[in-house]
């Protein structure tokens, strides 16, 4: 991309002799809300950790703003974190723990004083500006956190896991107020997390890992509905994933035919359980287990294909457990994976 | 005997085991009679008045709490950073350095002084203030590491790393964010550290010579000679002493919590 505001070269980032991430290229643009979503152990959170500045890159190079940040230290980065644990300091007051980076910047009086109250202000804690962090609630104690980053203006902003850690409703909320907070400030966030849902719902774009590489980049429409491999497939809810040869299912007792020729190019086909289509189609399967969920109706079929998971509208009849039904498994209907396994 | 009368005599017993000799002191020194004896024969405060006007006892006093303060300063000078590595980084062979640093706990004092004597003090000419010093040192070192190490891992350390990304540099985010959240536990090491070199006997007791010798060396060598209640006297008022610094020490900073 050409307008790269924050570029990884080839950075390759290790633990010792573990390595965690692997020739990692990525640029990002300014103002971008990414995600870097994963399973845990896919080097996600090494890669911000790298860009933080808390670890120091095996190779590669790290430009920020058109500078190569790759051997500047983390307090001279001007990129800000709000740890997954918000690692407010425990002794210091709301105020003072916004005031921390401001101080070491030289602010002192009126200047600083409006600026860390308007940044308590923004995240709607003014009422707390005397408490210690051990009196605020989790969700309070983020937005401590999130002020405590924001009021430094960072380049750059990361977050570790940053809904991971609050109920449901706090969740809608914390996701709301990094939105908020992106757009007024356009901000570039960067942030972790293992939850595809919080991923889909937050990011302009999302990057998937595995094993310390790169998976799939794209946007959170692209990620749900066009996986390129089975394991993006799998993580962003596609539940029945088969490998693909020759144009027909690979089964372990030899190809089987779909009612269509597959793409020719598809190392594999995904289909979620709402693009099955049951009652008809060349397939025969006996309901092992059914589950109600409000609007639809959840099957798992035993077939010759293995387990299959379906969704159909609850308000068509039910089948009852132990029949036997048809069911098909639509080309036109599948994504198409570029990678299998 | 039923279990419900049993604990709380097994409690009371150990009470008295605790508490007794102490009480047996307070009323020896407040004896009117010229021996040390209980029960204490009239009752006075000539013997605690006594105390205040023996001038080795005021020098030796002076002598432990030089020791007493400065041998656990210089201790946690050496231990907080003892501490924080032991902590903070998986360093090869610190269950080693963990061990020796306990060394001088596990160590018979006895054989400390000795060593120090022998290998120290007669060998090179060892100022025996310095060598005190030392020993002492040592001696408060381990109780300065352990406690400071328990504080420290009370403490999480990504504020460190939130310290450094708000502009801090490593030394000062340990000055800024972990200094003054480890503080109790300094404050307890220090005054674990204090009490632990003043009662401190048997290692003193090598390193001792004429005119150089803590309080309750001194205290032995009075016995030695004289057997009047003003030992007694001095016994209850340092007794009260430990028990005032403990007890501001639990009242303000919750001593017991890193112990």
């Amino acid at each position: 991309m050409s307008d790269a505001y924050l570029q990884l070269d080839k950075l390759t980032l290790a633990y010792g002799d573990m390595v965690a991430v692997k020739d990692l290229d990525l640029s990002i643009a300014k103002g971008e809300l990414v995600a870097l979503l994963g399973p845990s152990g896919c080097g996600k959170t090494t890669t911000m950790r790298a860009i933080a500045g808390l670890l120091n890159p095996a190779s590669g190079r790290i430009n920020l703003d058109g500078a190569d940040i790759t051997r500047v230290s983390a307090n001279k980065r001007a990129v800000g974190l709000v740890f997954q644990s918000y690692a407010l300091f425990p002794h210091l007051s709301v105020y003072e723990n916004v005031a921390f980076g401001l101080r070491l910047k030289g602010l002192r009086g009126q200047d600083l004083d409006s600026k860390v109250n308007a940044g308590i202000k923004s995240v709607g804690l003014a009422k707390f500006a005397g408490r210690k962090p051990g009196e605020l609630s989790g969700g309070q104690q983020q937005r401590v956190a999130l002020a405590r980053s924001m009021v430094m203006e960072p380049k750059v902003l990361l977050l570790d896991e940053p809904l991971s850690n609050l109920d449901a409703r706090l969740r809608l909320e914390m996701r709301a107020e990094l939105q908020r907070v992106q757009k007024e400030t356009g901000v570039t966030m960067i942030f972790v997390t293992h939850d595809q849902a919080e991923a889909l719902a937050l990011a302009d774009r999302i990057i998937v890992m595995l094993n310390g590489g790169i998976e799939q980049i794209g946007t959170p429409e692209d990620i749900y509905n066009k996986p390129v491999s089975s394991f993006v497939a799998d993580f962003v809810g596609f539940e029945n994933v088969f490998a693909m040869k020759d144009r027909k299912l690979a089964m372990p007792n030899g190809p089987v035919a779909l009612s269509a020729p597959a793409p020719e190019d598809a190392a594999g086909l995904a289909w979620r359980p709402r693009a099955v289509v049951l009652g008809s189609g060349p397939f025969q399967g006996s309901v092992r287990g059914t589950s109600f969920a409000g609007n639809s109706r959840e099957y798992l079929l035993d077939s010759a294909l293995g387990p299959i998971k379906a969704e159909v509208d609850a308000a068509l009849p039910q089948h009852e457990l132990g029949s036997t039904i048809a069911f098909d498994l639509p080309v036109a209907a599948a994504a198409s994976l570029k990678r299998f396994g | 005997m039923s279990i419900r009368l049993f604990s709380p005599m097994v409690l009371f017993l150990l009470l008295v085991f605790l508490i007794g000799p102490f009480l047996i002191i307070i009323a020896a020194s407040l004896s009117a009679g010229d021996t040390l004896a209980f029960p204490p024969q009239g009752l006075s405060l000539r013997w605690v008045a006594k105390v205040f006007t023996i001038d080795s006892f005021r020098d030796s006093f002076a002598m432990s709490m030089f020791l007493a303060v400065f041998g656990t300063l210089a201790a946690l000078v050496l231990g907080i950073p003892a501490a924080y590595a032991l902590s903070r980084y998986r360093l090869p062979g610190s269950e080693t350095v963990r061990t020796i640093v306990s060394l001088p706990i596990i160590v018979p004092g006895i054989i400390v002084g000795l060593a120090l004597l022998r290998y120290l003090v007669v060998p090179f000419g060892f100022n025996i203030t310095l060598a005190l010093f030392f020993a002492h040192t040592a001696l408060v070192l381990p109780y300065a590491v352990r406690v400071v190490s328990a504080s420290l891992g009370n403490l999480r350390s990504d504020i460190e790393e939130a310290a450094v990304l708000l502009g801090s540099s490593r030394l000062g985010a340990f000055f800024r964010v972990v200094m003054p959240n480890i503080r109790g536990g300094i404050l307890a090491a220090f005054i674990l550290g204090f009490v632990t070199s003043f009662n401190q006997v048997p290692v003193s007791l090598f390193l001792s010579g004429p005119g150089v010798r803590t309080l309750p060396i001194d205290m032995l060598g009075y016995m030695e000679t004289t057997y009047d209640p003003s030992i007694a006297a001095l016994s209850a008022l340092l007794a009260f002493l430990s028990i005032g610094i403990v007890f501001l020490a639990e009242r303000f900073l919750g001593f017991s919590r890193y112990v």
